[in-house]
């Protein structure tokens, strides 16, 4: 069997999750980032995914699925479940947010969440020009689009400042996931892909 | 008959019949001084015994399972979609067993059956069976078989419950605990529907109190309404309209008060009929009791995590949306239960309008869970599967 490389911000996420954390992942797919843990880092915990079709691959995956729409809550878990809640590219579709994030530090002792940067310069050109972005990153068009609450870095930050929570580590990245010294003075703008660790204050 | 038997089947089947002699103490503090369990097996064990998977039914079920009695039977055991030759509890890799439970009408010792001690018919005074009972007397069937630990304990309903009350009191003997449509204990309403069931047969006055084989009577349009009853709670609202709707047997209203107008009437009175001639009445009443009485938290003080904290078994629970007999919300209390224990468990929540009858129905995304879950339990196996 071919070894399939992980999805290259799973990568930096791996790194982040110590061996032997118990993490929940929120929107978790076909369960490769948390199947990678499991076998990798000896973490355990559950994936949630809203996708029908995505359950039997996690399944086939090894973990363990619950199939829940995170917009439902995460009232089903009780306060301190968790290690690691971890929203990867999925809080921009998410119909609140704020309210999400207060639930990850409920369920967890730390947050993890990745999503598309609207600051991005290209994202920025567009708006210039008038027109709601559309990139490889974003690629739908407004009215058809999952990505109900975009937001920029910095807005993620003030949301973070307004929440009371305290960000540990941040990445920018680009589409395929590189960093660079540009990225790491103008994150906001030449970010592609955000990334945070944040915990309670 | 069809026409010919399916590649996919298992075939021709013949139920097994066990004596079991050592007295069996029942939950109610009754004992059961010797009984008989009639089963099926499909495919065989394995040298190293690690490939056994139990089958519980439910409510109305019983040890026909799969495949055909005789070439000339019109319909295949109850879970035939399911168990096979390369279907998801695939029998060229699984030994499957099923059982007629403890107090059913198939075969196994329960009301119909004589008792020994008196010579009569058991009749109402057959014992009162729970779900820890049934279990039990599945233990020592696995013994008698030779099974030390079940691959995988599963089952829909009535049937879920004892794949649960199995992970708790044999945690050692279950390595993975399917749960299908069910829930951790009845709600008021689950058990006002069981006793509307019970009170049909009890005042049909062929009933007579429970002794009507001895006295050659038949108290068939109590059992009647109670299967009717049953299967309003089996369908949907949806599956109700889309099958029947408010279509007419004649075309057109007759101003008739007795006999069948709508189809939805037709069916039903079809069902009760067909299922007259098959089932014991005591033994509806003595399932429904089971039912009612199941509740694993009580003895808990409700905390059903605190009940399942034995078990050791990986679980897979799974619902339907559109079952209001056992709702999902029921099936995710069990799944809170289980992450809270931080046990191992997916749960899967089918997306039909088939209702509660949906566990025994052949749903594309149903049987892709099933499979995806029977693929892993299937790669444990020693010959890998």
């Amino acid at each position: 069997m071919a070894v399939k490389t992980l999805r290259p911000d799973y990568a930096i996420l791996v790194d982040w999750i110590p061996a032997g954390s118990s993490v929940l992942d929120l929107g978790c797919g076909d369960g490769e980032l948390l199947g990678h843990l499991v076998r990798e880092k000896a973490a355990r915990g559950y994936g949630m995914e809203l996708s029908m079709e995505a359950i039997p691959n996690c399944i086939r995956n090894g973990i363990n699925v619950i199939h829940s729409d995170i917009d439902r809550g995460l009232s089903e878990f009780d306060d301190n479940s968790f290690d690691f809640v971890v929203l990867s590219l999925t809080l921009q579709a998410i119909a609140h947010p704020h309210q999400l994030l207060e639930e990850m530090l409920r369920v967890g002792t730390q947050g993890i969440v990745t999503f598309p940067n609207f600051g991005h310069w290209r994202n920025r050109l567009q708006l210039a020009a008038g027109r709601m972005p559309v990139t490889k990153t974003l690629p739908w068009q407004w009215f058809d689009t999952p990505n109900i609450h975009l937001c920029t870095m910095r807005d993620f930050e003030v949301l973070c400042r307004e929440l009371g929570m305290h960000v540990l580590e941040r990445r920018a990245v680009d589409r395929a996931h590189r960093g660079s010294l540009g990225l790491r003075l103008l994150p906001n703008l030449l970010g592609e892909i955000a990334l945070y660790r944040f915990t309670r204050r | 008959m069809p026409e010919t038997i399916p590649a996919d089947s298992v075939g021709i089947v013949t139920p097994q019949r066990l004596h079991f002699d050592a007295p069996l103490r029942l939950s109610s503090g009754e004992t059961l001084a010797a009984y008989d369990l009639v089963y099926e097996t499909y495919g065989t064990l394995s040298p190293q015994r690690d490939n056994a998977i139990l089958v519980c039914h439910a409510l109305s079920g019983d040890h026909h399972a799969a495949g055909f009695h005789d070439p000339a039977d019109r319909k295949a055991g109850w879970w035939d979609n399911l168990i096979g030759p390369g279907k998801v509890l695939d029998t060229r890799r699984f030994f499957v067993v099923s059982l007629n439970n403890l107090g059913g009408c198939s075969g196994s010792t329960g009301p119909a059956s004589t008792n020994p001690d008196t010579g009569k018919v058991w009749g109402p005074a057959f014992p009162i069976v729970t779900v820890r009972d049934w279990v039990e007397s599945q233990a020592r069937l696995a013994d008698a078989l030779g099974v030390d630990c079940w691959r995988a304990v599963l089952g829909g309903s009535l049937g879920g419950m004892q794949v649960l009350q199995w992970s708790m009191d044999y945690p050692e003997r279950v390595a993975h605990a399917i749960v299908i449509a069910a829930a951790p204990r009845l709600t008021a309403q689950n058990i006002a529907f069981n006793e509307v069931a019970r009170q049909a047969i009890r005042s049909d006055p062929d009933f007579q109190d429970g002794f009507y084989l001895e006295r050659g009577t038949q108290p068939g349009r109590g059992l009647r309404i109670a299967r009717m009853l049953g299967h309003i709670t089996y369908l949907s609202d949806d599956v109700m309209r889309e099958k029947f709707g408010r279509d007419l047997r004649e075309g057109r209203i007759s101003f008739d008060l007795e006999n069948v107008e709508f189809e939805v009437e037709s069916y039903l009175r079809y069902q009760g009929d067909s299922f007259v001639g098959s089932f014991d009445a005591n033994t509806y009443i003595l399932m429904t009791k089971a039912l009612d009485y199941y509740d694993p938290a009580g003895a808990c003080g409700g905390r059903l995590a605190e009940a399942l904290r034995p078990a050791k078994a990986k679980f897979l629970v799974v619902s339907f949306t559109s079952d209001w007999r056992f709702s999902p919300a029921r099936s995710r209390e069990i799944v809170k239960a289980l992450h809270d224990n931080d046990f191992d468990v997916s749960y899967a929540e089918i997306e039909c309008p088939h209702g509660h009858d949906a566990f025994l129905m052949k749903i594309p995304a149903y049987r892709e869970v099933m499979l995806a879950y029977m693929e892993r339990v299937a790669g444990e196996l020693a010959d890998g599967g």
